[in-house]
């Protein structure tokens, strides 16, 4: 089966308007793309476009009341809805550090979320 | 009166930076002023991830990119005044300082590099008709209140700006379960990032509307929604193409501008372009001493460019403190067709480094153009370019043997050519 899937190359401001037409899950041919760098872009978005996630968790007893986290890697795109809503069950307690492990799995990923800035006690 | 050798107004990306290469070019007595409560500046607020590619090649937050900073003017043990506010700065480069436990201070400096950053452009900039309503922000402290106070501007927004903050806070209000309904953008081309406008909107759905305003805000007490026309290639609204959209909050990413009332205080000269201060190749002022860089001197897409402009300041600050001459001969930058505005403006050849980085950003969109480089009119650089931007700052390298094998040399011209 044929499939045509649309994007905008992020390599470069030209932002070249790019279509993959792939067969069965592989990719057949790649057109709209001005250089090798918006291809190898392509090939892997429409494939396993993966995002690192970043957002706030609330902190209790700390000088601020949100602690900025992010996902220790990228995870598939599909997911981040999922790994959202797991997000808003998390609290955290005072002091908080950079790097520290607050979920080792997020929403079944297998990828841990960290913290991303120091929180001391308040 | 205290007496230092280098304070550094600002204790933000740019300020750090300054504060650590100054250290290791040797100078022991610095002292930088913050007015937050922490160091680190704007990038506490942005959270999300893309700092750091250029100078710590690899993906930071913003939180994560300042606390490098903040760690290694830690280890230098640089002394830091935090909630400290500067509320005067002489030409003589006496700074006066507030804070809550040394009441009012004046320090007389040896160098001050000015290190601000920038602010937003205000709704009254604008002049959008309607009332005074809550639910007016703009992006930047829309992006305080949700990522540091954990407090949600609204359900229903639209942004008014294409810039990055506010691509940044479509896609971070949408997490958090906001409805972002649309981004407007009065140029016919987004001042934002291509990756930003890909990962921000296109990923959630968000349409960008480009060569649209925002004509009206409706609502007294708490917006209710705001009328949205196409504008024409002089940027004003067709009229018929008035649309309704109801939301119940507005976020402005209209610009940001460098904060530069210190400078002006100080006599400093300031360029009408940039906003920012006039500089010559050491990111020194028109007022002896007075060094600035980063987002006070011109607004930067990228921090990590401001950390390397920073750390130029900085080395450059604890020159004139050690009493380097740079000798009198001075060459203009100039700027050609399609450049914007330079920084340096000046260049003093006998004090140039091995490279001198001019940065610059170009006034319209060009594709497939030239970037040329003229000494006295003698072309020594036509590079192509696939795409220049006026969104994505620019850069030319000047190699210091240019400038050494040509005495009496007066300008050089950077411009766009078409062929």
């Amino acid at each position: 089966m044929s499939e045509k899937k649309e994007l905008t190359c992020i390599g470069c401001p030209m932002g070249c308007q790019m279509e993959v037409t792939m067969e069965n899950g592989v990719i057949r041919s790649i057109s709209g793309a001005t250089c090798k760098k918006g291809e190898i872009y392509a090939a892997k978005e429409v494939v396993d476009p993966r995002r690192i996630i970043t957002s706030i968790i609330p902190v209790d007893g700390g000088i601020y009341a949100m602690a900025p986290v992010k996902t220790a890697t990228d995870i598939p795109k599909d997911a981040i809805r999922r790994c959202m809503e797991c997000l808003k069950t998390i609290r955290v307690g005072a002091p908080v550090s950079i790097g520290q492990v607050i979920v080792a799995d997020l929403g079944g990923t297998g990828v841990a979320l960290i913290a991303t800035r120091d929180i001391p006690k308040r | 009166m205290i007496e230092k050798n280098l304070v550094i107004i600002g204790g933000g990306p740019a300020g750090l930076a300054a504060a650590v290469a100054a250290v290791d070019e040797g100078e022991r007595d610095i002292l930088i002023l913050e007015r937050d409560a922490v160091l680190g500046g704007i990038l506490n607020q942005c959270i999300h991830n893309g700092f750091g590619l250029h100078t710590f090649k690899e993906e930071l937050t913003g939180p994560e990119y300042s606390a490098r900073y903040v760690r290694q003017v830690e280890e230098r043990k640089i002394e830091a005044k935090l909630d400290t506010m500067v509320i005067d700065l002489s030409k003589e480069r006496v700074v006066t300082a507030i804070n809550e436990t040394d009441g009012l201070i004046q320090i007389q400096a040896k160098a001050v590099i000015l290190a601000m950053g920038c602010r937003e452009r205000p709704r009254g900039a604008l002049n959008i008709p309607g009332a005074r309503p809550a639910g007016i922000f703009s992006a930047g402290t829309a992006q305080r209140f949700v990522n540091i106070e954990g407090y949600m501007p609204g359900r229903e927004i639209v942004i008014l700006g294409s810039g990055d903050i506010g691509l940044i806070m479509a896609r971070r209000l949408t997490l958090e379960g906001a409805k972002v309904r649309m981004v407007c953008e009065i140029m016919p081309y987004s001042g934002g990032l291509k990756r930003n406008i890909v990962q921000c909107l296109d990923d959630y759905g968000i349409p960008l509307r480009l060569s649209h305003t925002v004509t009206k805000i409706h609502g007294k007490d708490r917006v209710e929604g705001v009328s949205v026309a196409a504008v024409d290639e002089n940027r004003l609204p067709i009229p018929g193409t008035e649309e309704f959209v109801p939301c119940d909050t507005l976020l402005l990413s209209v610009g940001l501008i460098p904060e530069n009332e210190l400078s002006r205080k100080a006599g400093v000269a300031i360029s009408q372009k940039t906003q920012g201060a006039v500089v010559d190749e050491s990111l020194e002022t028109s007022v002896p001493g007075i060094f600035a860089a980063g987002n006070v001197l011109h607004v930067h897409d990228l921090v990590d460019h401001v950390s390397t402009e920073a750390e130029l300041a900085g080395k450059n600050a604890v020159r004139f403190i050690r009493g380097l001459d740079k000798g009198p001969a001075v060459v203009m930058v100039e700027t050609g067709f399609g450049v914007r505005y330079t920084v340096p403006s000046t260049i003093h050849p006998a004090a140039a480094t091995s490279i001198t980085t001019i940065r610059f950003r170009t006034d319209n969109v060009y594709k497939d153009a030239y970037l040329t480089v003229l000494l006295d009119g003698e072309r020594v650089q036509h590079l192509k370019k696939r795409i220049l931007t006026p969104g994505e700052m620019e850069e030319v390298l000047i190699p210091a043997k240019w400038l050494l094998t040509r005495p009496g040399l007066q300008k050089i011209t950077i411009r766009v050519d078409k062929e």
